[in-house]
């Protein structure tokens, strides 16, 4: 059985809520891929929504704003891991539909 | 990789072990490795372990079935190095149970998979593409055979590979030779993903 739901809280807890380089409102605003301001914005959109088109200039703009290499680590992990959880969050809800859950 | 500390950030101890890994593999070290690595107790120790349950972890899929949806999540999502990484994995866990990986490269409609493998790899298909699923979706894997329990399991396998997968694009994972995966491969079925 593979329920990850208690591993995925932990992971969430901790890039979110645990030390960092960069506030937790960033990290959180990355997660929900929502409220950056650019460059961060963008990056994270495509992180977000199409990864493979993230470009060697997008991770240059994010520096060159003024955010280190550490920052723009935690804010594309954050990104990444928010994008699963709804993707994940969804399909959860979509089975309980299917199997008559609440 | 586009973030130099991911390359050469980490510490004295972590050097030394990627260090022994291209001793021991006579392989470059691996740009996943390096990044689980970096400051592991924010993203590769708590990943670790969701990805470990959901790939290792006791399920009704084969740990080849397993290795196969993260292919076609990377597949969906076109991260080469995911692509390369898993089908090596796949291919091995399949040989070990004398059997041959089905082939992906092409349409899964006509691809050669049993059900109720090829319903939910559909599934991961459509929530890696579209982000979203509905009731419908769920009722066609349920349908063809699968469990309540083999979707849950599958999710976890999607969830894991959408997250890897996104850092692998966006941090810029350089792609190694097949040598390089089939190490890898032979170090994923023997020691899993912690």
């Amino acid at each position: 059985m593979s329920d990850i739901n208690q591993a995925r809280t932990a992971l969430t807890n901790r890039i979110l809520g645990g030390d960092g380089k960069t506030s937790p409102a960033d990290r959180r605003a990355a997660f929900n891929d929502s409220g950056l301001a650019e460059p961060l914005r963008a990056l994270v959109d495509k992180v977000a929504m199409h990864a493979n088109w993230v470009t060697d200039q997008d991770i240059a703009a994010a520096i060159a704003s003024g955010h280190s290499e550490d920052q723009v680590f935690e804010i594309v992990v954050c990104a990444a891991v928010g994008q699963a959880n709804r993707q994940y969050e969804s399909a959860f809800a979509a089975l309980d539909a299917a199997t008559g859950k609440d | 990789m586009r973030l130099k500390i991911l390359d050469s950030g980490h510490g004295f101890g972590t050097k030394a072990l990627f260090a022994l890994i291209r001793t021991v593999s006579r392989q470059p070290v691996l740009d996943v490795v390096k990044l689980v690595q970096y400051r592991a107790d924010f993203y590769g120790k708590p990943m670790g372990a969701i990805t470990q349950d959901a790939m290792r972890g006791p399920s009704a899929w084969s740990v080849g079935d397993r290795e196969l949806m993260a292919a076609y999540v990377a597949k969906t999502n076109e991260c080469e190095f995911c692509i390369k990484a898993h089908t090596a994995v796949a291919q091995a866990a399949y040989r070990r149970d004398g059997k041959t990986v089905p082939d992906l490269s092409s349409n899964l409609d006509t691809a050669p998979v049993d059900e109720p493998l090829r319903s939910t790899l559909v599934m991961l298909g459509k929530l890696t593409r579209e982000h979203v699923v509905d009731a419908e979706d769920m009722r066609a894997v349920l349908a063809a055979g699968a469990s309540r329990q083999q979707i849950v399991d599958a999710l976890a396998i999607c969830f894991s590979f959408n997250v890897i997968g996104r850092l692998a694009d966006a941090f810029g994972f350089s792609v190694p030779g097949p040598k390089a995966f089939d190490a890898g491969a032979k170090y994923l079925l023997s020691r899993g993903y912690r």
